[in-house]
């Protein structure tokens, strides 16, 4: 009985997180890019500064009118979205926040955590394919490209943390995390960095999805609870990489009063990397689909390469 | 979806047909959002690869030219103003030009320095607009907000003086419509050195930087033969190292003077011919112009007392004949052939607009390139719809 | 000409690096946006928001119906009879103006009726707030047309070069103060010391302007004319003031 009401607590209280902290993160990136646009950004929606804007913006998307295209695979269609979204949730429930704060104790959670965020761009994929749009179809192949491009250096530079730390739980890497990686895994990290833009399919790696070139890519063809749902894939898909990045590379909750607000500081470190993630996108133009191949395979593949062998070089040098 | 000459099958979007690709027809436009309005392209493409492009024009045709023939002359500068939207002030200057040559009138001096100036007011105005929205076709969101910043500065002196924030209506034949109001010098003086002082922070997001340069440097290369064959213009023919500019090589106004030896006038141009160069040619032009806006500042603080217009009769009849005049829009060659059977209103003016031969050769530059370098090379086309379709 | 010249601002840093300082810079300032339904937009008074129409002074002469470029005037009227004034006078005739209507979903706003009227029946007001959700409601009837009369701002003192107006160099009448004899004020002041523009009443509550018999109608400053009776719907009010004042002239049904 207390097992059911144990896992009860924990999903429920994932499902809270989902719902909750992309909204902050979205928030975010409406009042730091009008901010650093020199605009205010929402203002009105919940009177202090628009606080409320993104619960308007779903009211709102809950009213619209779910239109399927008469010629689009209809069933692929509408599952595409959970597709999507999905892979995400999963995710955050292994994501420590600190020691006890986790909901699913996976034993290889990092691996858990980069196999099914690598199954959100199948939602991408079936959008387009199903949407009988060609800007989608075109939207979808370029998301299939990239996928090739980021997914190998993501794999290898959390592999690199994996073996400094000799752990494949996200809970033991952040553990054995110590200051001197801000150094030693500098380069893994502007490596899982640059590829976690990519896969979230953000600026300056939003080709798959670039407006002004193929409308909005696979997701052109959706209206309504759909089209939000992928924009809260986004959305998810920025919190899980963020904290991803706290935990392996920030040490996650290390800091000061570590054992009552280790929660909190995984929480901050993660708000971080989000902020910069939207900042690239206020800053930067995007690239071009070949482009991003090109950094992938020429830097990005090499120079994880090189942080995993110096891991291994210092891991077996210090052992 | 068609196949491009029957060559092959198509098989995109059957699911069917093993590996084999097929070109694929797709329209970019009329509703698109990198088209700033109703323009077509129909493209053929190889996976992203564009084998054939057309541009397919007229979907905002508003027959300006018929319209003219039935309006008077102050009529006609309500509709000239409008077809290029971001150049009013050029389009409306080129009009009571002409009026004005074939009727041998004398513009008091007053209202050719201050023409100059808000001609040049307005090209700056004009390049803003596309060093925000070029960029935002590459990815890039925040440079519009910052040139829409400068925007407004010049729009608020631009309106104190002629009451329009975009189509001005301030042209007059025989000079502008009223006066400038008191103090006006000064706050457009204030609004250049704002501007001039702002710039850099627009220029840091777009100069230099390595994705930008990435995207164009070396895209969409335009031949000086090509700019000749299709009649390209401003400052797209000037990236191309054309060095042609109506203001220096067949100067109105006070331009003689301004493009003299001794003036701050320059012409600038690029050899690369490619979207990097025609962006830096757009961005050292707002420069310039602010240069040359700032010296007819000081000529309008010198010249003598007098007035901004001539007393006209109450019918304004030009003499038969026909001319030409052409002005250096921002855009590029702006042309009105006037010819005039003695009546108050033209017998025909023939509109020459920039952007019309500026987009002509995209059938020219497109193909081979990728979807992507599509958009970078449209953006870098400076046009404006309704002076494509007039 | 010009050679392609190294990027003039931040130095030595990367593009890439430049524009995340630029952006972080700008994140640190205040906005420059304003926030327009609470922060009314400073307009000067050149700008050409919304024509208003000073009754009184029109004489259904349609020069502006003829000279707008697009047709959006429409003017109808009538001619009336006045009795002589003294016995054995003559019958004098004026012109009673029925219906003036501007169509401000043709209009291009370029301000040619405006320039030809030749009684200064028309005005430039920088008022812009007058949306609707169907375009027939753009049309504005007289009474509309009227009522953005006391927005209406003062023309702005002209540069100190400008030329003498015709009416000073001509004949030095005393009612006419020559305006371009005051210094410009400094620069950016003269933007703050406009006069502020009149406060702007709720649509219902605009004074309805009464018809004034000819002999009666003087050219009133815009701002003076204050709401001076509870908020009725301008078009009642209308009707009512003209039955006060007009004659028993069958008057226009069209307008209503």
């Amino acid at each position: 009985m207390t097992d059911v009401l144990e896992v009860t607590l924990r999903s429920v209280s994932v499902l809270a997180a989902f719902l909750v902290l992309p909204l902050l993160v979205g928030q975010a990136e409406h009042k730091v890019m009008a901010h650093m646009q020199g605009r205010l950004g929402p203002m009105y929606a919940g009177g202090f500064h628009g606080w409320a804007q993104l619960v308007a913006d779903g009211v709102k998307f809950v009213q619209k009118e779910d239109i399927t295209p008469a010629a689009a695979d209809r069933r692929v269609f509408r599952f595409a979205p959970a597709v999507a979204l999905v892979p995400y949730l999963v995710a955050m429930a292994v994501i420590p926040l600190s020691p006890d704060l986790v909901a699913a104790d996976a034993p290889a959670s990092a691996l858990f955590v980069l196999a099914t965020t690598a199954v959100g761009i199948l939602g991408t994929l079936m959008a387009g394919w199903a949407s009988a749009n060609k800007y989608s179809l075109l939207g979808a192949m370029r998301s299939a490209a990239q996928l090739l491009s980021y997914e190998l250096p993501l794999v290898l530079a959390v592999a690199s943390v994996c073996l400094a730390a000799g752990s494949l739980s996200l809970g033991g890497i952040a553990q054995a995390w110590s200051p001197w990686w801000l150094i030693w895994q500098l380069p893994g990290a502007l490596v899982f960095l640059v590829a976690a833009v990519a896969e979230l399919q953000r600026p300056p790696f939003d080709m798959p999805v670039a407006d002004a070139e193929i409308v909005f890519g696979a997701y052109t063809e959706y209206t309504g609870l759909r089209f939000a749902f992928f924009l809260l894939a986004e959305y998810a898909g920025i919190v899980v990489m963020s904290l991803l990045f706290a935990v392996l590379y920030l040490g996650g909750w290390q800091g000061p009063f570590s054992d009552q607000l280790g929660w909190l500081w995984t929480l901050l470190k993660g708000l971080v990397i989000a902020v910069v993630i939207i900042w690239l996108r206020v800053a930067w133009p995007r690239l071009r689909e070949d482009q991003l191949q090109h950094l992938a395979w020429i830097v990005l593949v090499p120079l994880a390469l090189a942080q995993l062998a110096l891991t291994g070089v210092w891991v077996v040098v210090s052992a | 979806m068609t196949s491009s000459a029957g060559q092959r099958e198509l098989t995109v979007g059957m699911g069917a047909g093993g590996l084999a690709t097929a070109d694929m027809v797709l329209n970019i436009g009329p509703q698109h959002p990198a088209t700033h309005g109703v323009l077509r392209l129909r493209i053929v493409v190889d996976g992203e690869r564009i084998v054939s492009a057309e541009p397919i024009v007229g979907y905002m045709h508003r027959g300006a030219e018929k319209l003219f023939e039935v309006r008077d002359y102050r009529q006609i500068v309500v509709l000239a103003n409008r077809h290029d939207w971001l150049s009013a002030f050029s389009n409306e200057l080129g009009v009571v030009l002409g009026v004005e040559r074939m009727l041998g009138m004398e513009v008091p001096e007053r209202a050719v320095w201050a023409r100059t100036l808000l001609a040049e007011l307005n090209r700056v105005l004009n390049h803003l607009m596309f060093l925000g929205s070029y960029p935002l076709e590459l990815g890039a969101i925040t440079p519009v907000f910052y040139a829409f910043r400068e925007r407004e500065e010049l729009q608020a002196v631009m309106e104190e003086a002629s009451g329009g924030r975009m189509h001005y209506m301030f042209n007059r034949v025989g000079g502008l419509k009223e006066d400038l109001p008191a103090g006006w010098l000064e706050r457009v003086r204030y609004a250049v050195r704002a501007v001039r002082g702002r710039l850099p922070e627009l220029e840091s997001l777009i100069v230099g930087n390595e994705i930008l340069e990435a995207r164009t440097r070396g895209v969409g290369v335009l031949t000086a033969e090509l700019i000749g064959a299709y009649g390209v213009s401003g400052p797209i023919a000037r990236a191309s190292g054309v060095d042609l500019d109506l203001r220096r090589d067949e100067p109105y106004l006070a331009y003689g003077e301004l493009f003299g030896p001794s003036g701050p006038g320059r012409v600038v141009t690029r050899t690369a011919g490619d979207c990097l160069s025609r962006l830096e040619v757009l961005l050292e032009q707002v420069h310039v112009s602010l240069d040359l806006a700032d010296a007819c500042l000081e000529r309008l603080h010198s010249l003598p007392q007098g007035p901004v217009n001539v007393r006209l009769p109450k019918v304004l009849k030009v003499p038969e004949g026909d001319l030409y005049t052409a002005t250096e829009n921002p855009l590029g060659l702006n042309g009105y052939y006037l010819v005039s059977r003695g009546e108050k209103t033209p017998w025909r003016l023939k509109l020459r607009s920039a952007s019309f031969n500026n987009v002509a050769v995209l059938a020219e530059v497109l193909p081979g390139n990728l979807i992507a370098d599509m958009v970078a090379i449209l953006g870098s086309m400076f046009f404006v719809v309704g002076d494509i379709d007039k | 000409m010009s050679e392609p010249r190294t990027p003039r601002s931040g130095g030595a840093l990367p593009g890439l690096l430049k524009g995340l300082a630029t952006t972080a810079r700008t994140l640190a300032r205040p906005t420059h946006t304003t926030e327009y339904p609470d922060a009314p937009p400073h307009l000067p008074p050149r700008s050409r928001g919304v024509i208003a129409l000073l009754e009184e002074n029109c004489t259904s002469c349609m020069l502006c119906a003829r000279e707008c470029p697009d047709w959006c005037i429409y003017i109808d009227s009538h001619k009336e009879t006045l009795p002589a004034t003294t016995p054995g006078g003559r019958e004098r005739q004026r012109n009673v103006l029925d219906r003036f209507a501007i169509d401000f979903s043709l209009c291009m706003y370029c301000g040619i009726c405006i320039e030809v009227c030749p009684f200064d029946a028309l005005h430039w007001s920088p008022e812009f707030e007058y949306s609707e959700l169907d375009i027939r409601d753009l049309l504005h009837e007289k009474d509309r047309l009227g009522q953005w009369m006391p927005t209406v701002p003062p023309p702005p003192a002209l540069d100190e070069h400008s030329a003498e107006p015709a009416e000073v160099a001509a004949a030095n009448k005393p009612a006419r103060p020559a305006r371009a004899a005051g210094a410009p004020p400094p620069a950016r002041a003269a933007r703050a010391e406009r006069p502020e523009r009149p406060e702007r009443p709720a649509r219902a509550e605009r004074p309805a302007r009464a018809e004034r018999p000819e002999g009666t109608a003087r050219p009133e400053p815009p701002a003076d004319s204050v709401p001076a009776e509870p908020p009725t719907p301008p078009s009642t009010a209308s009707e009512s003031g003209s039955a006060e004042t007009k004659s028993p002239e069958p008057t226009s049904g069209e307008d209503q």
